[in-house]
Formats: structure tokens, sequence, C-alpha cells
């Protein structure tokens, strides 16, 4: 076994942008049949990399092998030809068309419709995927348009997947159910290039890791003899420290609260809401786990203000029945918002930095005065933002667009921050994020509520939840179970939570899952 | 004349006046679902006027004309790709310039036709068919290009959404930044669905001069190809809707026309808003489902694309 070919080895890869060396001499070998993880904070290169792996992008300088011979990939289908699978990141996924459609695009031979659709409902089953093959992706949430994109890979019968950051959306089990998967793959032979930032998941799957920082490849290793602490000091190339938790500043003022929400959903693919109650108080975290399409979006659209109800008294911010109030309103409440999606949502993509400061921040900062609106003042504020949060951008004229999703959520996330509200409601705080960065947006969410600030965050991440929550509820078709201190959870149990069985034999009701 | 006989050419001079439109809305609803706003479907379809008549005209083919109607129109469609796929201006500008520059250009073209007659498209009856009452001249007795563009309509549904290439470019008008990033080839699928856009339009030009008046005269479009453009809209990118909307759009102009003929004590200004209102009107409740018409629409409708990333 000493001789063997890479499957895929790149040489002395070189890629420029305007202002930034993003690969600067990176050397990676990817044996058959490893799980080789590629590790690095925000634009450390990893995504430029695997994007010239995959034909989008082409190197200035350097020499891709693929079993020894020179490769030359100039498209995405040329590397499909190859045998290279790739699960995006950034979703490439078209909103108005159905997963059939979806999935039929990103093959190269035009499939018959009808008998991919049949292959999709089983690859999906075989590998613990749920999708309905008819639905439109616009109706789809995060974690269920991921799916998409792994089934779409999987499909390709691929003999190298890369995989960015697939977990990020799965339950415990779920993710168990992928690392057999891939583990069954890469038995068959089959490689994975698996980009991700949670540590020991890396430590629990992977056979190699490359290491990159500023572009360049700064160690190689073997994750299983490293400590996840090791690994992620490797990373960030300096010391890092975990998150400082206090304990739990709670206070007896409750600052959130919603009472019997019932919110029958409009479309038909939503999730209607049933009796949804939660009291959050000054200074707690509180978190909400659950499984992507649960209900989140539609709880998130309530609380922010963005689907107003008919009663007020379904939402209380600071005292105030707010229900019925836009979500401009409830943020005169001091109430503020981080939402799911980034771009679109969290930030208009073509406006900078300064300018989507304004949009959530131009009322507690006070920066429009008789209706002129004070661009020196949003100036300070937004660097404020960038420096404190640690944002790469070029400056904060910037289009919040062109910054990598990592800096942008940490922008997002800082802008809300440093409103200092009185209530800050946050979904997915560190979706797609790096260890460092995440780091620094926990701290910044426990910093917040040892100020007094309720939080309650939403997210898919089961131990970022258990990480920095007071208190946990697990939310499961529409329906949210009562809050449980952190040291009474443990993930094995929020796990069956949130697959839809009920903990308390009290509910009497079960319903299919 | 019967009464049958009035009712039977009446919807003839519906059919007629629809298909101008219906050339040039399909034409450019294709364009549209690539995700490329042209709105100089009036200047093509003027150049597509003119060209058909003076190639029959000058050759005496009908048929001659009508293809280089088509392709005197795609040239201009070229020059507009050109202008905004390949130097990537804004496609709003580009297209309200391509109208007046085929205003001018079909009218310097068009000079020395104007008063020229010219024999209308022969009428192709279906052997045995044509001789039903009523519904044989309806049906079954047109010329060539009426028949073309209910056949143009049924092939672009078809193509749009029973074939693989249908299913890329309707994409690529969703979302061209995945698109490019699976690989599908963006700027080449928008050039083709825009030749096909000018080319249609071209076609309903010609069957303007050639079979509907026929006749060349400046500015003969008359306003049809922004009719067209907005036919687009509130079909909700639809085709069959098209086709409904073309079809009421000439129904209500003739109509209206024989009402005033008729002497009925209506302002004439209010009879010719008819038209507009009521395909508007009628457009615009059976596309009231928002869900729908997100559907439909073309995510990426105007935007400049760039394979920057």
């Amino acid at each position: 076994m000493t001789e063997t070919v890479p499957l895929l080895s790149m040489r002395a890869i070189c890629k420029r942008f305007p202002g930034v060396l993003a690969n600067s001499n990176v050397n990676l070998d990817v044996m058959h049949g490893s799980i080789h993880a590629l590790l690095g904070e925000n634009g450390a290169g990893k995504s430029t990399l695997v994007k010239i792996i995959y034909g989008v992008l082409h190197p200035d300088s350097g020499e891709m092998r693929w079993q020894g011979s020179p490769a030359r990939v100039s498209s995405p289908s040329d590397a499909r030809k190859l045998g290279v699978g790739m699960v995006f990141q950034h979703f490439s996924l078209f909103e108005a068309l159905t997963v059939t459609e979806n999935i039929a695009l990103g093959l190269d031979a035009a499939p018959d419709l009808q008998a991919l659709r049949t292959r999709i409902v089983q690859v999906a089953e075989d590998y613990g995927l749920p999708l309905d093959p008819d639905r439109h992706v616009y109706t789809l949430s995060v974690g269920e348009r991921q799916r998409i994109e792994i089934v779409r890979c999987l499909l390709q019968k691929p003999s190298l997947l890369i995989m960015d950051e697939p977990t990020s959306v799965l339950t415990p089990q779920e993710a168990e159910k992928l690392f057999a998967t891939l583990r069954r793959l890469a038995g068959e032979g089959c490689a994975v290039l698996y980009i991700s930032h949670k540590l020991y998941e890396i430590q629990a799957l992977c056979d190699t890791a490359t290491i990159m920082r500023g572009g360049e490849v700064v160690a190689a290793c073997d994750p299983r003899n490293e400590s996840a602490h090791s690994l992620a000091e490797l990373m960030i190339g300096e010391e890092l420290k975990p998150p400082v938790r206090r304990e739990s500043a709670a206070g007896d003022t409750v600052r959130l609260s919603v009472r019997g929400l019932n919110k029958p959903s409009l479309d038909q693919f939503g999730v209607s809401l049933h009796d949804v109650s939660l009291d959050v108080m000054a200074g707690e975290i509180v978190g909400i786990a659950g499984v992507a399409g649960n209900g989140q979006s539609e709880l998130l659209d309530v609380l922010s203000g963005e689907v107003p109800q008919a009663e007020a008294d379904t939402v209380v911010v600071c005292g105030t029945p707010c229900g019925h109030m836009s979500a401009g309103e409830r943020r005169s409440l001091s109430m503020a918002y981080v939402p799911e999606e980034r771009l679109g949502h969290g930030a208009v993509p073509d406006m900078s930095l300064i300018d989507n400061l304004l949009l959530s921040g131009y009322r507690t900062h006070k920066l429009v005065r008789n209706g002129v609106v004070d661009y020196d003042g949003a100036r300070t504020q937004a660097r404020k933002v960038v420096d404190s949060f640690d944002v790469r951008t070029p400056g904060v004229e910037a289009n919040a667009g062109s910054l990598s999703g990592g800096n942008l959520q940490k922008f997002i996330v800082g802008r809300e921050v440093c409103q200092t509200p009185q209530v800050l409601i946050v979904a997915q705080p560190t979706w797609g994020v790096d260890a460092g960065a995440a780091a620094a947006i926990h701290q910044a969410l426990i910093d917040l509520a040892g100020t007094g600030t309720a939080v309650l965050m939403i997210s898919q991440d089961l131990d970022e939840i258990l990480a920095i929550s007071d208190r946990v509820a697990v939310i499961s078709a529409g329906r949210l179970s009562s809050p449980r201190p952190r040291a009474e959870a443990n993930a094995g149990e929020l796990g069956l939570l949130m697959a839809g069985k009920r903990a308390e034999p009290a509910a009497a009701h079960e319903h299919a899952s | 004349m019967s009464d049958i006989g009035i009712f039977v050419s009446v919807v003839l001079t519906v059919i007629s006046a629809a298909t101008p439109l219906l050339f040039a809305a399909t034409g450019e609803l294709v364009a549209e679902k690539s995700g490329v706003l042209n709105l100089g479907v009036e200047g093509m379809m003027l150049v597509g006027a003119v060209t058909g008549f003076a190639v029959t005209t000058v050759s005496g083919s009908a048929t001659l004309g009508i293809v280089c109607a088509a392709l005197a129109a795609g040239g201009m469609a070229l020059l507009f790709g050109f202008i905004t796929l390949t130097l990537l201006a804004n496609q709003v500008a580009t297209g309200l310039a391509l109208t007046l520059f085929g205003v001018g250009l079909s009218s310097v073209v068009g000079q020395s036709f104007v008063g020229t007659p010219v024999d209308a498209l022969p009428k192709l009856a279906v052997p045995g068919l044509a001789a039903i009452p009523v519904l044989g001249p309806i049906l079954f007795e047109h010329d060539a290009l009426i028949y073309l563009s209910v056949i143009m309509v049924a092939a672009v549904a078809w193509f749009l959404y029973r074939t693989r290439a249908g299913l890329v470019l309707r994409a690529v008008g969703d979302s061209h930044e995945a698109a490019h990033a699976i690989g599908h080839p963006v700027i080449r699928v928008r050039y083709l669905a825009v030749l096909f856009g000018g080319a249609m339009a071209g076609l309903g030009g010609a069957f303007l001069s050639l079979s509907y008046t026929p006749m060349w005269g400046e500015n003969m479009t008359a306003g049809r190809g922004w009719i067209a453009l907005a036919l687009v809209v509130f079909a909700t990118w639809r085709p069959a809707r098209v086709l409904l909307g073309a079809y009421l759009f000439g129904g209500v102009t003739i109509l209206q026309l024989h009402a005033q003929g008729v002497g009925i004590e209506i302002p004439s200004q209010v009879l010719s808003m008819l038209p507009y209102l009521v395909t508007i009107l009628v457009l615009v409740l059976i596309s009231r489902d928002q869900a729908k018409v997100r559907l439909n629409a073309p995510a990426c409708i105007g935007k400049v694309f760039h394979p920057s990333t």
C-alpha cells in the first residue's frame, strides 16, 4: 500500500482574487476510500480550493491530477464526468422548481423524470434523508434544501464526494445515520472530502485532515490522534478560548412571553403551530432545538412580527402585548431579531454594511433626524460592529453580499447585539460559521444575557443549544415541549423529542412521525 | 349575408387581430422565462413587418419574405443580446433603444414601399375538414402563419414543461447563479431564448404586413409590441394564458369596432379602451393566486449576469 496513487492530487495551486491571495501554493492528496477533512476558518481558502476541484473556479497556476494523470477541469460538468460530486455550502437550487426538477438539473445525462422520482425516494430513504420529490423548493426550509443537495450528489455515484458542512441541520441521530452512509461510501471506495467546523465530528469520522489558514496549508494530521482543542488551535493559529459561562443570570422578570399561540398554516406545505407557550426571563438564554421544517420558520414569523397576529396578547414583549404589531414596531419595544437566512432576509446583499446597519438599527441608534439619515453616525456604528465582532471586510462601504457567510453572520449578529435590546430572538446564529467565529458569537450572546437581555435562540445545532442555553425546549410538528433546565437535558433524549417522540407519557395523543 | 355568415367573418377577424400578438408574446415569454426582459418587441415587429413586405414584393415569394422577416428581427435580437448579455448593459434601457431604433430603421427601409399593394397570404384549407359548416372556415381555412402561431404556443408549452432543455431554460431564469454553479451555460441559453423571441416578433410583424392589412405603413404595429409585453406579464408567464389573453384582446378589439359601427351610445374613446381593460381584468382575476405567480415568474428577470464567482 506504500505506492498507492492518490485519487486526487492538487499541486502548487495558486488563485488570486482582487486584493486577496485565496490559495497560495496549496498541495492536497486525497486517497481512494478515505474520509479526508478540510479544516480552516472562514476565508482560509477552503471554498476556493474545492471550487477549483469542482471546476467552478480556475486556478491561476498549479496542477490537478486525477488517479495519477493530469486532469483539466474547466467546468462542473467536467468534474462530474471524472466522478466528483459536491454539496455546496450556498445551495445551488431553483426556488420555482420541484425537488425532482432541481435534481435533474444537476445530472448530466438527461433522466426520465418519473424514473428519477422513484430513485430519489429510494436514495432518500436509504440514507435517512426524508424528501418529497414533488415539493417546490421555495416551500422548503434550509435544512430540507440541504437534503436535496446531498441526495443529488449521492445519485451520481461519485468516486469523490465533497461535502461542505453537511450535518449542520441534522439531529444527532440523523448525523449518525449520515456518518454511517459516508463510512459505507468510503468502504465502497468513494473518497469523501469533508469540510466541517464541528471538530468532534471530524475526529469521529475522518481519517486524514488538512488544515488551511490564510490561503495556505498549515498542517496535515490524523484527527483521531489530536484533540478537538488542538485542532481548533491549529486552525485559528492562536489559543482558543471556550465561551465563558456564568451561573444562569436569569432574573424573575418575564421579558418575552408567548401565550397559547395557534397558527394554522396557510400554505399546504407549511407547519401549523399548536398551542405554543413560552416565557423567557431577563438574563437567560432559552434554546429551541428541532429539525428543520417543524414550525421554526412559522414561529419566527410570528415572533419577529413579519406575520402579525390578530390577538395582541399572544406575544408580549417587556409587558407590552404586541402580537398585532409589525416588525418595526416591535423593534421600538427594544426587541431585536437575527433571522435564519442571511442574504435577502438578514441583510440586503446589494447594499453596504452601513445601509444594512441603518435598516435594523436606525431607531435604537437614533440615526434618523427629521427624516434625514445621519450617515456619519451610521458609519461609526457600523465600524464599531465590524471591530468588536472581528468582521473581515475591506470596509464598511462593502456590499453585504460580498462578505463570506461567516463574516456576514458575525456582522448581522453584531448589529443586533450592539443595539443592547431587552429581548433578542436569534435563529441559527452560527450556521456555516467556523469555530473561532462561533465561539465569539456564543460569547457575545452569553455576555448580552449577562446584561439582563432575554435571549431566545432557535437552532438545529444541538451542541450549540446545549453549550449556551440556560433552558432548552424542542419544537416538533408545530408543538413546543416545555423548556427544562439544561442540566436535566441530554442530547440523546432531546434527539428523540426532535424526532417527534413524546418523552412525557402524559401527552396521550401521539401524532404520526 | 346570413347571421351565421356575419358570425364567421367576425370570428375570422378576431383570429387575425390576435395572431400578431400571439407570435410576439409567445416569443417574449421564452426570452423572459430565461431571465431576459427585452422591451424591444415593438421595434423587432416593425423590422419584421417591413422586411417581410419588402422581400415578398421584390422577390415575389411570400415564404422567402416570412423567413427573412424572422431573420431580420432575429438580427435585432442578436444586437440586443450582444449589448445586454455580452457587454452587460441594462436590459430596460437597451430594449427601449431597440424599439426606437426599429421604428426609425423600418421607416427608412419602408419608404419606397408605402402604398405598394401585395397579395395577401393564400388561405390553406384543410381538405375535407374545411367543408364543415361554420367550424370549417373558423378552424381549418387560414393562412400558414395563423396555423403556425397556434402550433408555436403548443410547442413552446411542450418545450418549457416537457423537455430537459426547457427545464434548463426555466432554471436559468429562476437563478442564474445556481445554474452557473451546476454548470449550465447561462449566457448561451439566454442568447438562444432572446433570438427565438426576436424571430417570433418578426413573424408577428410579417403577419401584419402580409396578411392582416396587407400593406406597409410607417409604425403599422401601432403599439402591439407593447401589448404583447403586457400580455406576458398578465398571463403570469404561462403559454396557454398568453393564447387566451391574445384572443381576448383581439376579440374585444373587433367587437368594440363593430359596436362603434352600429352606433351604440358610448363615446368611442371609452370603447377603444375596452380591449385593454377587459384583457387586464380577466388576466388579473385568473392570476390571483400569489403562490402560482411566484412559481411562474422568472426570479432573475432583467438582472445582469456576470460569472465572477
